[in-house]
């Protein structure tokens, strides 16, 4: 166990900052993230697009794009900072202890290799995820093909896919976008990770394929208590699947709370602003607000709290001096100059 | 209501040979669109809804004839819009325009705004001159909320909403009648979005103009339109007015559709999906009513006889055996 860890925490991410090198200059784009999340806790991330919320996730594996970078901070994944291991150590975290799903289920699946033998790699990385009367080390190759596909299966059937030993011999091409995704899913249960990331899982498929990922997402959430960071930018899912609520604006946490509090009473001007953008129909018609102007680029922040020239509520200091992270109440944080107490 | 509708569509249907083979010879049909009928009203937004391959977009390409029809007409302003001549068809694009999804995609990266901005002026003989299009252009980017610095900007130099922006400004520049929205909003984030929902609202307002909405997003039709037809594979599945069709859905995909929306409210109660399995291919359309594979009430008659569009009531149409079958099942 690694300094500061605490019990049943499953993730902490502490002071997190990363750059990107855009136009030949680094600028920060996530700036002093903290964040952390307890065993089979779902916890939401949101913001909109640029707010930092993927870079924060692909941080945790290790796994930032070419021009990124972390600059401080620390990553703790069951206790261990990411930052100090060697690659050779990243590669078994990336292949036991955390799983990604990304947005678009195509990109990460073999076009070339059955559905069930991609399955199958988890327990071939891995054999003593097969179960089976002798010991997986003990047992001839053959054997242990035949327990993997068996395996492979059974997570198939975990996903809800109907038919599965057909689907498992099936090619990805032939299967439709909200089957893909399913496999992608399964592909990330079968190495029985501490921690799922599931980044804008949804996105790319219709609302009925959509809500039938959702209906999934919960289930196995009841049946495998899977610890969960999801990250998108549709208040709905969030309200829906999060026990727990981040969001993200402009590279940093602005409030974080769990998901009642923060739909009942967001406090920070941007996650009030944030949940009345988003259209809903209440009783004869649709009600929603914009926020005027928009989030500012990267490389050009404005100084201080980086919402303050869209805040409604704005104070003189917002402009000089960046809030902290204040607590309200045990386990509500929020970032904003309305509610610092010192 | 009163006089003809603006625009009248009979029968439309787009059908798309799949080609296969050496010869490349038509081996069978993506059923895009087919047979749909409905009409607007002018100063209505008519709103589309669907999921992917439903054939939304297709209908957009039809109305602004950058598709051919297979069958079927299109009546705009009470005049037929197939073989129109040169200057028929400069004055039918000057009074019908169209705003597609990814503006990122509609604009030239190497187009300036001005550039972007004046070109349908000229080609359509709108303005008489460079100085006076330009002037235009100014006006335009004004009525979407843009200053005139963006003029001299290419496309990457602005952002997502801004983009979007230029698009309806293009469009709004030729003081077209009737604007086709494609999926306006989908690649714009939320803030974003509801900054272009008032402004297209606004817009409407103010030159008294008439939309026609696609997007698969229904709390955005529900928001922006008068009159809402729901699209599975090709055909009309529901249509009513946009209150109406929210709250007491007759068909049952209408119904799935809705109850799919994710609710911002931790506390709603999230029922089952009342669909299963994805959009089957409009390649291999199902027998009898498209959607029942997918539906959950389905019987025996949903599988053999494909049920015909029919009005229930004033301006309620369904298609379905058995239409407000998804009201009674448990949420």
């Amino acid at each position: 166990m690694g300094r500061g860890a605490e019990p049943g925490m499953v993730l902490e991410i502490e002071d997190l900052c990363v750059e990107l090198s855009i136009e030949g200059r680094w600028v920060r784009a996530v700036d002093h993230v903290s964040l952390s999340i307890r065993r089979g806790e779902v916890l939401g991330l949101v913001g909109e697009s640029g707010s930092g919320k993927s870079l924060t996730a692909l941080s945790i594996p290790r796994l930032l794009p070419d021009n990124g970078r972390i600059v401080s901070g620390a990553v703790r994944l069951l206790g261990e900072d990411v930052r100090g291991q060697s690659e050779q150590a990243m590669n078994r975290l990336r292949a036991r202890s955390v799983a990604m799903i990304f947005q678009n289920p195509t990109t990460y699946l073999n076009p070339v290799l059955r559905v069930g033998a991609q399955i199958a790699e988890a327990f071939e990385v891995n054999p003593d995820l097969l179960d089976g009367p002798a010991s997986p080390r003990g047992i001839s190759a053959r054997e242990a093909r035949r327990r993997a596909w068996r395996k492979s299966i059974e997570y198939l059937r975990l996903v809800q896919i109907p038919d599965a030993e057909r689907v498992a011999r099936q090619y990805p091409f032939e299967l439709s976008g909200g089957m893909q995704q399913r496999v992608v899913i399964a592909m990330a249960l079968a190495r029985q990770p501490d921690l799922v990331i599931a980044d804008e899982i949804t996105t790319a498929l219709d609302v009925t394929v959509q809500a039938q990922i959702l209906g999934l997402l919960s289930e196995l959430r009841r049946a495998t208590g899977m610890t969960l960071l999801l990250i998108t930018h549709d208040m709905g899912i969030v309200a829906q699947l999060a026990d727990r609520v981040a969001v993200m604006y402009s590279g940093s946490i602005v409030e974080c709370a769990d998901v009642r509090s923060l739909f009942r009473q967001p406090r920070h001007p941007y996650a009030k602003a944030l949940l009345e953008t988003v259209p809903v129909i209440r009783g004869n018609r649709t009600v929603f607000r914009p926020i005027p102007g928009t989030m500012p680029p990267l490389t050009d922040p404005p100084g201080g709290c980086r919402f303050h020239p869209r805040c409604p509520d704005v104070l003189a200091r917002c402009a000089g001096v960046k809030p902290d992270s204040v607590h309200l109440e045990p386990g509500h944080m929020v970032a904003c100059h309305l509610y610092g107490a010192r | 209501m009163s006089g003809p509708p603006l625009l009248d569509v009979t029968c439309l249907t787009k059908h798309f040979p799949v080609r296969t083979g050496f010869l490349g010879r038509a081996t069978s049909q993506v059923r895009a669109v087919d047979g749909l009928g409905f009409q607007i009203e002018a100063g209505q937004t008519f709103g589309l809804v669907g999921e992917s391959g439903c054939g939304k977009t297709t209908i957009a390409m039809l109305l602004v004839k950058l598709l051919e029809p297979t069958a079927g007409h299109i009546r705009f302003d009470g005049g037929e819009t197939s073989g129109l001549g040169r200057q028929a068809m400069k004055e039918f694009r000057r009074q019908v325009q169209i705003v597609f999804q990814d503006p990122h995609g509609s604009l030239d990266p190497r187009q300036s705004m001005l550039s972007a901005l004046i070109e349908p002026l000229r080609t359509l003989g709108i303005a008489a001159d460079r100085a006076s299009a330009a002037d235009r252009a100014r006006e335009a980017l004004e009525l979407v909320g843009l200053g005139p610095e963006i003029l001299r900007r290419l496309p990457h130099e602005l952002s997502g909403g801004q983009r979007q922006r230029v698009a309806i400004a293009r469009s709004m520049a030729v003081a077209p009648r009737f604007m086709v929205l494609d999926e306006p909003t989908s690649s714009v984030d939320v803030s974003i979005q509801a900054q272009i929902l008032s402004l297209l609202a606004d817009l409407k307002r103010r030159r008294a103009l008439t939309y026609l909405l696609i997007s698969h997003n229904l709390v955005v039709v529900r928001h922006m339109s008068d009159v809402v037809a729901v699209m599975y594979l090709g055909k009309i599945v529901e249509r009513a007015d946009a209150a109406t069709l929210f709250t007491e859905p007759l068909h049952p995909y209408s119904a799935a559709l809705i109850r799919a929306i994710p609710v911002p409210d931790p506390d709603a109660t999230v029922s089952a999906a009342l669909v299963r399995g994805d959009v089957a291919s409009p390649v291999r359309v199902p027998s009898g009513c498209r959607y029942h594979p997918r539906c959950p009430f389905a019987e025996s008659v949903c599988r053999d006889v494909e049920p015909p569009l029919a009005e229930l009531a004033p301006g309620r149409h369904v298609a379905c055996h058995f239409p407000g079958v998804a009201r009674d099942s448990p949420s």
